[in-house]
């Protein structure tokens, strides 16, 4: 897939990293942050919260019957017991796609996300192209990830506008009888549980 | 506010042109991290809730909002902050001269990260409070244009769906924003494509939105 705009993500104007880290300087100044929890907070969610949180959230869901009626019924708790919990995923909804109804999430007003589960989201979920288009085109969206679905099928779009944060529990590949939960987690995307594109199947995976 | 933060619908912002997931790194330069930590390293102070922080952000000019990468939008809505909150002065700001220390603040030290951000900052409330919509009722999203922050989407406005789910008592951002914590029935409800979007629309496909009690009204 082609990647040509710059706007969002290039290396910004030295004014702008001049402006970051004189605003650090002054905070640290000032007593108001540690900047030692500056370099933890940001190791946190570089190296340790991701979508793997995610993955294994799902291929235990496919794997185990009772988990996953305890993760549609009480989602927040059951994702606790994995060990995620917290920021941005205090309340959260499992909403699960089935051949007859497919969901995807985005947040139209700022940029809402899973923490826990998915770590910080993706530079498309934050920027305006998705939060405008998502909602009022969801086939034209999901038709650029090179996600078709058939007419039939109801795109159900989440707008996360309040603090209930949704993961998407994409559909089980087919092909995938009889696979671990460990097996099965290397075919789940962080874009399937945003609900952009479907799991990947075990053919897509050898791929790589 | 009818600001630029709020997109839902809006033509003319170009393709999504995703990065492939795999190569797609967590921050895409030093500053972007530094600028991520210290909002929440700031939030942390207790100074301004979430809310505060997302009508910081919506209160730019639409056309800089839309024109600032993500976060550049962060650090806009963090400077206002603490200049509105009183933490830094405007003279501070600009000159980057601290005239004196904080004092008695609770300063988010690195071994207490990991236990904050395991707690969060959980939104409901629990207290008792009767619920005016149920699960099935047809209900007309109300039309308001506060200046002030509200989390109901302009695209939903007058428009009628259907209550889906009662997510139970949560703290009505609109009133969030303004410094008070106050609990409403946080609804999901389902609204038709065609009825946000006309005739063109996908007749089978919907939109849910999360909408507070205040946010409806009753359809007869």
């Amino acid at each position: 897939m082609s990647h040509s705009h710059d706007h969002d993500h290039t290396d910004p104007p030295s004014e702008l990293e001049l402006r970051v880290k004189a605003l650090e300087s002054l905070l640290v100044e000032k007593g108001l942050v540690d900047p030692a929890a500056l370099d933890v907070l940001i190791d946190t969610y570089e190296h340790k919260v991701g979508p793997r949180n995610g993955a294994k959230v799902v291929a235990k869901a496919w794997s185990d019957p009772a988990y996953k009626a305890w993760l549609m019924e009480d989602a927040t708790e059951a994702i606790a017991s994995l060990g995620f919990t917290g920021r941005q995923g205090e309340h959260m909804k499992v909403v699960e796609n089935t051949p007859e109804c497919h969901n995807v999430v985005v947040c139209t007003l700022c940029s809402c996300y899973p923490w826990p589960v998915l770590g910080l989201p993706p530079v498309w979920y934050k920027a305006a192209p998705y939060r405008s288009r998502v909602v009022a085109d969801p086939r034209g969206v999901l038709g650029e990830f090179g996600t078709e679905l058939p007419e039939e099928v109801e795109v159900r779009v989440w707008d996360s506008t309040a603090e209930m944060r949704y993961l998407v529990l994409p559909q089980r590949p087919d092909g995938t009888e009889g696979w671990t939960a460990e097996q099965l987690e290397t075919l789940v995307t962080r874009n399937a549980m945003i609900g952009v594109e479907t799991a990947k199947s075990p053919a897509e995976a050898d791929a790589g | 506010m009818n600001g630029g933060h709020d997109l839902g619908g809006m033509h003319g912002l170009g393709p999504i042109d995703p990065e492939p997931e795999a190569e797609e790194p967590v921050f895409h330069a030093e500053w972007e991290r530094r600028a991520f930590a210290l909002n929440l390293a700031s939030g942390f102070l207790g100074k301004w809730n979430i809310d505060q922080g997302r009508y910081a952000r919506e209160r730019q000019h639409p056309a800089d909002y839309l024109r600032n990468s993500y976060y550049e939008n962060w650090l806009a809505g963090l400077e206002t902050l603490l200049v509105e909150s009183g933490l830094v002065t405007a003279e501070e700001l600009a000159t980057g001269l601290p005239a004196g220390k904080a004092e008695g603040l609770r300063v988010l030290l690195a071994d207490k990260v990991e236990g904050a951000l395991a707690k969060g900052g959980p939104a409901t409330m629990d207290i008792p409070m009767a619920a005016r919509f149920s699960v099935g009722d047809k209900i007309r999203v109300v039309n308001i244009n506060p200046t002030s922050h509200t989390r109901a989407p302009r695209y939903a406005r007058g428009k009628i769906g259907t209550v889906e789910l009662d997510h139970g008592v949560h703290i009505f951002a609109d009133r969030s924003a303004e410094g008070l914590k106050e609990g409403q029935h946080l609804y999901s409800v389902a609204f038709g494509a065609a009825t946000l979007w006309g005739d063109g629309a996908n007749r089978r496909d919907t939109v849910r939105i999360d909408l507070w009690e205040p946010h409806l009204e009753p359809v007869e």
